[in-house]
């Protein structure tokens, strides 16, 4: 058997986690140290800043400096390390709910600004701290507590958000595709700039059982079924698509990174320049 | 001491932070604190600092806290509607015991209100914008002079005791120009932040207290794996549920205070000697305020003046004590009605306190406060 190297990764003393059997999130919080571990970052420059949510509960867990900040504040938070600070190496895990809505101008501005951050977002589509309310990514016609009658908003597509708002790298994996998962959040930690990786967990408990589909194992199939990779989407024709989605990476676009366009505003002031 | 020059009380503010060692500011503009956002775009590059205008108000709260747990200090400028919008992370920073000062140039509201008047009627949210129990330091300074001083004295507190400290200004002061000597740069006291004392394998813990009840957690990036959160912890720093460990940390972050309450009070008083009849102002209104009671001594009234620039913690003991042997109190301020009742309730009785509130968007003239101080000698407030 493969040795089990991340698990140095995790504070073993705060485990077991919060988190209900069968639940997605872990799957997603481990995928993120083993892309930390294949990119070799140095753990004590390595940030996890969360926002709020069952989602961003995963920073206590993880043995790196962790901020565990505000609803939807994460991102600001991010910034703020890493501009104070380039050399660190900063990753936000941020909820649907978290990113989308109460944190969406500050997600949008991250990456027009295409800061240095890679943000993971574990999309359950609801909140499930709260006890399974629609989120801004719940799809329509499914139920949520504060949906009953199944959802009359249109969902976001969080990574057509991040590409059009300006991020250099977008993705999209799932909890069934683990190693998928991992290569798309390792990719985007190399990534120099901006780099948003959304990924599909199962929300048994708060979403599951709303919308018939209790089973944690019935949820990881549909996301087998359902999610088809780029290049074979991208071929797809369009009445096949129905309820399917794609993976992959979406977008790569090296633009200029902030920090580094900062410090070229440090060198212009300290030559008293116009 | 430097040369003399003429300087706004925003700039003043700008200048005071980067003396106190401020190198991160992140902001909104809004009148009237602009100048302050505008001032430090200018210095902090220069200085090898960092300035980013965000998208909001609570942003630009979160971005100062995420710099400040990288070691920064850090400053943040807004008025009225910024400062509601900011008062969760300043709840935030106050639980996870983040340095941060926050600079209101307070204007006429409520909402939109009267963006280019001046007002003081953010007195009461400085203290209890932020939900929940917890301490506040507000400081609020006359002069551009002093701004500067306040804004040193901001930055330092925020580090020493590791919380929010708000330099709460007015439109008046923050938009007057004064001749200023500034200080030299060796002449201020600047309180560095502290390192933890032990390592890691000494078994360090991020939120024990020091004998001042103040604890060192780690700058991030330094080694040492701290958990930050805004949930209630104990001394390691993470989430606990104990009624036990939740009493224990709201008290100390009161306590922490407490014990340096006499310290950080700072007030002026002037011919209080033989005083009968005292005025306690703050702020922009206290310029007035020391011209009108001159003005009363030149009448034969025998009025001095409490002059206030620690707002919170409320200068208690100051009042008390004049409060014995005083006829009266008169509290002028531009709002409907706040430092006043504070002001009561430490007299405790011992003499009558009456308002003299303004809030048509127009500043006091001395003779309105000395028609006030005549009214209450004649028991006509
Ligand atoms: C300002 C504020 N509003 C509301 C809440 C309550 N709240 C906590 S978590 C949450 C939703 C979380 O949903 P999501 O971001 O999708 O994370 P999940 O729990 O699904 O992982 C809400 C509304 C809060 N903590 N703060
Ligand atoms: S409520 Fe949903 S998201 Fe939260 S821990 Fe349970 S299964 Fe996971
Ligand atoms: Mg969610």
């Amino acid at each position: 058997m493969k040795e089990r190297t991340y698990e140095k990764y995790f504070r073993q003393n705060r485990l077991p986690h919060i988190w209900c059997p069968g639940c997605g999130n872990g799957i997603a919080m481990k995928a993120i140290v083993q892309a930390v571990e294949m990119r070799g970052l140095p753990r004590d420059k390595t940030i996890i800043v969360s926002g709020i949510g069952c989602s961003s509960r995963a920073s206590g867990y993880m043995d790196f400096d962790t901020l565990h900040t505000a609803h939807g504040r994460a991102i600001p938070f991010a910034t703020g390390i890493k501009l104070a600070n380039p050399e660190l190496n900063v990753i936000v895990i941020t909820g649907d709910g978290d990113c989308t809505a109460i944190g969406g101008n500050h997600f949008i501005h991250g990456a027009r600004r295409n800061i240095d951050l890679t943000v993971v977002l574990f999309n359950n589509t609801i909140y499930g701290m709260t006890g399974g309310q629609a989120s801004p990514m719940t799809p329509l016609h499914k139920k949520a507590t504060t949906a009953p009658y199944g959802s009359v908003d249109r969902p976001f597509d969080a990574c057509n958000l991040a590409q059009a708002a300006g991020a250099s790298y977008v993705a999209r994996s799932t909890a069934f595709h683990v190693q998928h998962m991992t290569d798309m959040i390792a990719e985007g930690i190399s990534c120099r700039g901006f780099a948003f990786i959304e990924t599909v967990v199962q929300c048994p408990t708060a979403y599951g059982r709303k919308n018939k589909m209790p089973d944690p194992a019935e949820m990881m199939k549909w996301m087998r079924d359902n999610a088809v990779m780029k290049t074979a989407w991208d071929r797809m024709p369009e009445e096949k698509k129905a309820d399917k989605f794609p993976i992959g990476v979406f977008h790569r676009h090296q633009a200029v990174e902030y920090t580094e366009a900062y410090s070229e505003v440090i060198t212009l002031a300290q030559e008293g320049g116009k | 001491m430097t040369d003399m020059k003429l300087m706004q009380g925003n700039e003043a503010c700008a200048a005071g932070a980067v003396a106190a060692g401020v190198r991160f500011f992140g902001g909104y503009p809004i009148t009237p604190s602009t100048e302050i956002a505008e001032t430090m775009a200018k210095i902090l590059p220069s200085v090898g600092g960092c300035f980013v205008q965000m998208e909001d108000e609570i942003g630009g709260m979160g971005v100062v806290l995420g710099a400040s747990l990288a070691g920064k200090k850090v400053l943040t400028a807004t008025s009225g509607p910024g400062f509601s919008l900011k008062q969760e992370l300043i709840g935030y920073a106050a639980c996870a015991e983040i340095p941060v000062v926050i600079v209101n140039v307070q204007r006429v509201g409520p909402s939109t209100g009267q963006p280019t008047s001046p007002a003081q009627g953010d007195v009461m949210q400085a203290r209890w914008g932020t939900h929940g129990d917890h301490p506040m330091i507000a400081l609020s300074p006359w002069t551009v002079r002093e701004t500067f001083d306040a804004a040193v004295m901001a930055v330092n507190y925020a580090e020493r005791f590791r919380t929010p400290v708000i330099l709460l200004m007015d439109e008046i002061v923050g938009h007057l120009r004064e001749n200023v000597q500034l200080p030299a740069a060796e002449n201020i006291d600047i309180y560095p932040r502290r390192c933890p004392s032990k390592t890691r394998l000494q078994g360090y813990e991020p939120y024990a207290p020091e004998a001042d009840l103040v604890p060192n957690p780690a700058d991030f990036g330094t080694g040492y794996r701290i958990h930050v959160t805004g949930l209630v912890h104990d001394y390691t720093g993470f989430p606990s549920g104990s009624p036990a460990v939740t009493e224990e940390f709201i008290d100390r972050l009161h306590k922490k205070i407490l014990l340096a309450q006499d310290e950080i009070t700072h007030y002026d008083e002037f011919f209080m000697d033989d005083a009968e009849y005292a005025v306690v102002s703050y702020g922009g209104v206290a310029r007035t305020a020391y011209e009108a009671v001159r003005q009363a001594r030149a009448k034969g009234i025998k009025a001095g003046m409490i002059r206030l620039m620690t707002i919170w913690p409320f200068a208690d003991k100051v009042i008390r004590r004049n409060a014995e042997s005083l006829k009266g109190i008169l509290v002028p301020e531009l709002n409907y009605g706040q430092l006043k009742y504070e002001v009561e309730r430490a007299a405790g009785g011992k003499c009558p306190v009456k308002l003299l509130a303004k809030y048509n968007t127009e500043i006091f003239v001395p003779g309105e406060i000395l028609e006030g101080i005549e009214a209450l000698k004649g028991g006509r407030l």
